[in-house]
């Protein structure tokens, strides 16, 4: 459904992605896991055409991402839907604004339906009758769900999930996990999660891949995750300081990269 | 030698930057004006726009106006001592305030209370991910966000200005009768004699300029915001600054057109 090909990206000049390559597959749960600033999230931007590749090709449904125009873009995205680590609520509306929003960008329904359709989403999450709240009035798993409801409005095919289970208690986690499963195995939808929770990659995942250094280093089920040799995807998956991947080097890297900013 | 090319390279990155950073603020007004065609679908957006750039600066605006056209009429009466007679007072500051105090004075404070929270209000959007989502659900921030701004303070600017034209000529009278003993006869007659509708209009195209300067610089700048909170904060500063002098120039290249 979704192809990655020899994807590249780099910001100032330091690369993010170098040659990532990965297939999506239709109604699965793909999960994509990585150390923090390994291009995950750039990964999921990159489908939606928010940014643009350096290299390589993006296909959705066969139809190549990266060369599309702004309308081309917007017809394509109307097929997804995306939860935000932080929610992204639009701060000056009401949930209901939130979630009517896209319905009434665009189709012609009159408000009524749109409202009902508002009501049956959020309940799909868990969260009847908060209409009226504003975003600030919620709490963070609130926001998430919320988020989740208003992602769903344009009954998408592909749903992108960038960290959903950051920052939540473990009992919201496992909400959240719940309605993602939910999600999947109801209404058909395939789910591109980005996340560091292990504990959420075995609940959720048909298919696990890890990114480092810019390539997708595993590819596979979670039980081939749990079982493999690699010493880089263990020492991630155990959540080992020592081990391949060298914390102190990204540090050194990183404060040259300032001092050269400086001129 | 080192510092030098240290020097020239800083020099040459900053250029770089400015002409970067101007055509890509270019390139946004040209999409928002584009966006026109859908004023009439996103009238809600632009009036709401309009009520907050407009009708809630009002009583900054009228407490700039007041004190500007006072202080005017004191200074100039100061100047003309011994030069001109004091029936002049009224004139020679009506054109002052027309032509230069009002619409520059008015555009410098909404500089800093327009273009500084549109900057912050969109830079905020923008390092919490919220223009990201405008995307994601196909909506087109320039359209959505940029475009009623910008038309909201073009707009609403002029009217500003009327407006403070208005309060500064009462607050001139005000300082002319009560302090410099001028009458009210004096005063208005003089300023009738030498009222140019002109110089009414000029102030009003300057204010028109300033209304989209000073709402392209804070959109511009309120999407690029990066860093933060940090970031919004910088961006809030800039947009006041960048804003301002855009203002001082382009009354200087409308001045050079005009007069």
């Amino acid at each position: 459904m979704i192809e990655i090909v020899h994807l590249k990206k780099s910001f100032d000049s330091k690369p993010v992605l170098r040659d990532a390559n990965l297939s999506i597959e239709r109604g699965k749960v793909t999960v994509i896991i990585g150390r923090s600033g390994c291009g995950k999230s750039v990964l999921l931007k990159l489908i939606l055409g928010l940014i643009k590749p350096d290299g390589g090709k993006i296909f959705v449904e066969g139809q190549e991402v990266t060369h599309m125009n702004q309308e081309e873009i917007y017809k394509m995205r109307r097929k997804f839907g995306m939860l935000f680590q932080n929610a992204a609520l639009f701060d000056s509306m009401t949930v209901e604004e939130n979630m009517a929003l896209p319905l009434i960008e665009h189709s012609d329904l009159p408000y009524d339906v749109i409202k009902k359709r508002v009501r049956e989403k959020l309940s799909m999450v868990g969260l009847p009758g908060i209409e009226n709240l504003k975003p600030a009035e919620l709490s963070g798993g609130m926001k998430k769900r919320v988020g989740l409801a208003r992602a769903l409005m344009m009954e998408p095919e592909i749903v992108l999930y960038d960290e959903p289970t950051t920052g939540l208690d473990p009992i919201m986690s496992d909400v959240i996990d719940n309605v993602v499963i939910g999600f999947n195995k109801n209404l058909g939808i395939t789910s591109i999660v980005v996340t560091h929770d292990m504990k959420s990659v075995y609940k959720i995942a048909d298919q696990v891949a890890m990114i480092q250094r810019g390539v997708v280093l595993f590819e596979g089920t979670p039980e081939e995750l749990r079982n493999t040799n690699n010493p880089v995807v263990r020492q991630f998956i155990e959540g080992k300081a020592e081990g391949p991947i060298k914390i102190n080097r990204e540090i050194i890297y990183t404060r040259r990269e300032e001092e050269e900013k400086l001129f | 030698m080192r510092v030098l090319y240290f020097f020239l390279r800083f020099i040459g990155k900053k250029s770089l930057t400015f002409v970067s950073e101007s055509g890509t603020a270019f390139i946004l007004f040209v999409k928002s004006m584009r966006a026109l065609s859908y004023v009439y679908k996103d009238r809600h957006l632009v009036f709401e726009q309009m009520y907050e750039i407009g009708v809630r600066s009002l009583p900054l605006v009228i407490t700039v106006g007041i004190f500007t056209g006072a202080v005017s009429a004191w200074q100039a009466a100061y100047q003309f001592k011994g030069y001109l007679p004091l029936s002049f007072v009224g004139p020679a500051t009506a054109k002052a305030i027309f032509i230069e105090l009002g619409p520059v004075l008015t555009a410098l404070v909404l500089a800093g209370r327009v273009g500084a929270s549109i900057a912050a209000e969109l830079g905020s959007m923008k390092v919490t991910e919220q223009i990201d989502a405008l995307e994601t659900l196909a909506i087109d921030p320039i359209r959505f966000l940029a475009m009623p701004r910008i038309l909201a303070s073009t707009t609403m600017m002029p009217v500003l200005v009327i407006f403070s034209d208005l309060i500064a000529l009462i607050g001139a009278f005000l300082v002319s009768n009560m302090l410099l003993h001028i009458s009210t006869e004096v005063f208005f007659n003089g300023v009738k004699e030498y009222f140019i509708v002109y110089d009414l209009m000029s102030g009003l195209v300057k204010a028109l300029v300033f209304g989209a300067t000073t709402a392209i610089a804070g959109c511009y700048i309120g999407f690029e915001t990066t860093g933060g909170a940090e970031g919004v904060g910088r961006s809030t500063i800039k947009a006041f600054v960048i804003s301002s002098a855009l203002i001082l120039m382009n009354d200087y290249i409308i001045a050079m057109f005009l007069f």
